[in-house]
């Protein structure tokens, strides 16, 4: 991977703590840039949640709300209802967005609300220790599916992108990884029409990233990275989900 | 007989097993033990430690504010655990990862290459786990090596085809040990 | 399983709850307990059983709900923020009268806290932390072979009495490896459950968990649930008194802190200080009457806890003012040592 960034301002001059081959530096990296981009970094508020994913406020240099397992979108809902003026996002894992915080999600979602979520899956709960996640593909074995996720106890991978795109209120859902520079490029086109869909009040906007989580998928980064676009990608098919036009707001 | 005893150094060093072999070894001898490690987010890279307690009498706090054994796989855990060390205490350094001196008064300090004993005599990197139990338990017989040799294979079951090597390298620590290996004693 | 094994806490209370029968498991991760659930997932589907790791914790309890419902022995975990996002479903449990148990490795809060030892949840374990008037029976452990005796015990305190219990352990507990020997759970036969929901087949049709609108009515299902847990408390009260029989200073602590109080009132005696210890075994029912006759005649006590005084409360209810109660805590996370213990014990003997 050659692609050479130049510090953006958003990101606090520190290393990431995260995991060799860990996506959630560059994902973070990147949002970072899109804020530098669109000048937001005064009036932008981000709410994290629990997972690996909580690190982002260490790393990112605007106003941070930490809450509850899973609750990050109604946390950001009672921000924006406040501040209707700020630009508020959540970045989540997928056990905090697809398990424990489906419901808040959900309807976020259906309510049209004017956030952006940021979502990392990597088909694992990552930082208890790499349980089974909603996420998780078939076949794939983690440290609560010992022989393999299969459907008959543990269900089928679970699509958010496409649930969440049944909802009226979902105006843009999109789905991008980052294993090379022309899908680092595709995110963050992603990413900045997110905050923009928020920024113009056109409703609820997502973007998934997948990314690998060597350490508990027990790989090392070039293997985690040749997993994600072998097996993972074909349970999660990447590009734009939903770009709805002005459902609501506008 | 009472012995509190940290093992201190990185993820993937075998730590946590080389306290289980060592608290087995002590289940074994009859006495009272505890293990417990450190624990907290999945991050790789991160250091790990665990404490062993081996008693003749019921075990209270499975933490130790004042050891009677440091073991230091790297240098962090050196930094982090020493200073702690009970008076008359033994610390023992992998001195392959170890650079820095350590000093302290009224304690002994005990280095071992445990990598390159690995390494090199074992001939399997891994092992450098077993090297180092071999050498407290040489620089310090609190538990004889034949009831050590016993839990490693009571830990290994399952796993047979470790116990020769691992045997091996216990041996290789242990012979180390006692043939005078100790290159720095610091006395009052 | 006769045989002497090195086991950690989290992993002889899964093995222990197979034993007692039990047949389903519901749970979502969390540290310092997850263990409980790795093994089970594993364990289980060995033995015929369920293991199902459900989406939330509120999602897991209402899972137990049902299996109890359906009169099966089941079990779930969790620790700090899990255990209150299942104190709606507790609250339902006790109600209907369903048994089950619930384990709590209770780590340091409030709100998110962090993964080490605590045992700030004793509140919310003994005083009802979901809503109504409604008690556990909670179990404190304070060593991995006790987490297996007790988890045994909690099993059939649950169906004897059909009402959730809890155990009540902390971070230590749940990491620590210690030996242990596995005995067959014996306890006295149990009345068979009638009362489960498993489709009328011929039968009148039963309900579990009701809608009690009228006041008379419910105050009727309250005075119900009461005088259970008064028979709880007149025969479940379970402690152990270690030290001294006629000691200067009483201590009291439960749980990974009564293994520290026992090193206390070891070196104290060295130092020819006389020390009781009580540790409630049960902190629901509460050993007040044992407490009380040791405290009176030792003339004064010290409660020492990883909260920053919760159980102390019930001790001085126990002692209802006759004798001075001194508390020490730490919290956070943080284990209080031996050492400063036994400083404080000399600053109150003094
Ligand atoms: C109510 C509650 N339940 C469980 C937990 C424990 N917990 C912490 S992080 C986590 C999972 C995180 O997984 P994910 O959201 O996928 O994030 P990742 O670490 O993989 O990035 C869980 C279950 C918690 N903190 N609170
Ligand atoms: S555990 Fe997984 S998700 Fe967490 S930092 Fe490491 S690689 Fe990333
Ligand atoms: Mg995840």
């Amino acid at each position: 991977m050659a692609v050479v960034f130049e510090r953006p301002k958003t990101l606090i001059k520190k290393p990431f703590t995260y995991c060799p081959g860990c996506h959630h530096g560059l994902a973070q990296r990147i949002i970072a840039e899109v804020i530098d981009e669109l000048g937001i970094e005064n009036k932008t508020i981000g709410v994290g949640p629990v997972g690996c994913s909580v690190y982002i406020y260490q790393f990112l240099d605007t106003d941070f709300v930490m809450g509850a397992h899973g609750r990050a979108p109604a946390i950001a809902t009672g921000i924006k209802r406040t501040q209707p003026d700020k630009i508020v996002f959540s970045y989540q894992g997928d056990g905090d967005i697809a398990a424990i915080g489906t419901a808040e999600i959900l309807h976020a979602a259906n309510r049209g609300e004017l956030i952006s979520s940021f979502f990392i899956n990597n088909a694992v709960f990552g930082m208890t220790g790499g349980q089974m996640a909603p996420t998780t593909i078939l076949k794939q074995k983690t440290t609560t599916s010992p022989k393999g996720r299969e459907p008959k106890s543990h269900g089928f991978p679970l699509q958010l992108c496409e649930v969440l795109s049944a909802c009226q209120g979902s105006a843009y859902l999109s789905r991008v990884a980052l294993t090379n520079p022309k899908l680092i490029n595709q995110a963050k086109r992603s990413i900045k029409k997110a905050l923009l869909t928020q920024i113009e009040g056109r409703g609820f906007s997502l973007v998934e990233i997948l990314s690998p989580c060597p350490t508990n998928w027990g790989m090392s980064p070039q293997e985690a990275v040749d997993w994600l676009e072998k097996e993972m990608i074909p349970y999660y098919p990447l590009g734009e989900i939903a770009v709805k036009e002005g459902i609501l707001h506008a | 007989m009472h012995n509190e005893i940290i093992i201190g150094g990185f993820g993937g060093q075998g730590i946590l097993f080389l306290g289980k072999v060592l608290a087995t070894a002590g289940m074994l001898e009859g006495y009272h033990v505890s293990w417990f490690p450190s624990y907290g987010p999945e991050m790789r890279g991160g250091t790990a430690n665990c404490t062993v307690i081996i008693s003749d009498q019921e075990i209270g706090a499975t933490i130790s504010d004042h050891p009677h054994i440091v073991v230091a796989m790297n240098e962090p855990s050196l930094f982090r655990f020493a200073p702690s060390l009970k008076e008359g205490g033994l610390l023992l350094i992998n001195s392959s990862l170890v650079e820095k001196e350590y000093q302290k008064e009224g304690i002994e300090i005990a280095k071992i290459p445990a990598n390159q004993l690995a390494g090199k005599v074992v001939n399997n990197p891994k092992t450098l786990n077993m090297v180092v139990l071999g050498a407290l338990i040489g620089y310090r017989p609190i538990l004889p090596l034949s009831q050590v040799h016993r839990a490693l294979e009571e830990c290994l079951a399952g796993k047979e085809g470790l116990i020769e090597k691992n045997n091996q390298a216990l041996e290789t620590g242990w012979q180390y040990a006692c043939q005078g290996g100790v290159t720095h004693v610091s006395q009052r | 399983m006769e045989k002497k094994i090195l086991m950690k806490g989290n992993e002889a209370i899964a093995e222990a709850a197979v034993q007692a029968g039990c047949q389903l498991y519901f749970g979502y991760p969390i540290t310092p307990q997850t263990e409980i659930s790795e093994y089970l997932s594993q364990r289980l589907p060995e033995v015929g059983g369920v293991f199902l790791q459900a989406e939330s914790e509120v999602a897991a309890i209402n899972m137990v709900y049902g299996a109890s419902a359906s009169g099966a022995r089941v079990m779930t975990s969790s620790s700090g923020p899990g255990i209150s996002l299942k104190q709606e479903g507790i609250s339902y449990l006790t109600v209907a009268e369903l048994p089950c148990v619930i384990v709590n490795m209770s780590r340091g809060g409030p709100g998110l806290g962090n993964i080490q030892p605590s045992q700030s949840d004793y509140f919310q374990a003994v005083k009802g932390g979901g809503h109504g008037d409604y008690k556990l029976i909670v179990l404190a452990p304070s060593s991995v072979q006790e987490l297996i005796t007790l988890t045994h015990r909690a099993f059939y305190l649950a169906d004897k009495y059909r009402n959730p219990v809890e155990i009540l352990g902390d971070g230590m507990l749940g990491q620590m490896m210690e030996p242990v020997v596995f005995t067959k759970p014996q306890f006295p036969p149990l009345p068979s459950k009638d009362w489960a929901i498993k489709g009328k087949n011929g039968r009148e049709r039963k309900v579990v968990g009701r809608l009690t609108l009228e006041a008379q009515a419910l105050e009727e299902v309250n005075l119900r649930l009461h005088r259970k847990y008064q028979e709880i408390q007149k025969n479940e009260v379970l402690f152990e008194a270690f030290g001294s029989p006629e000691p200067d200073l009483l201590l009291v602590g439960f749980g990974t802190t009564a293994r520290i109080l026992k090193t206390v009132v070891r070196e104290g005696e060295k130092k020819g200080l006389k020390l009781g210890l009580i540790r409630p075994i049960t902190l629901f029912p509460f050993p007040r009457d044992e407490i009380n006759r040791l405290a009176n005649q030792a003339g004064k006590v010290l409660v020492v806890e990883m909260n920053l005084g919760q159980m102390v409360e019930d001790v001085r209810l126990s002692v209802e003012g006759r004798v001075p109660v001194f508390f020490y805590g730490r919290t956070g996370g943080m284990i209080p040592t031996a050492e400063t213990i036994l400083s404080r014990v000399e600053q109150i003997v003094s």
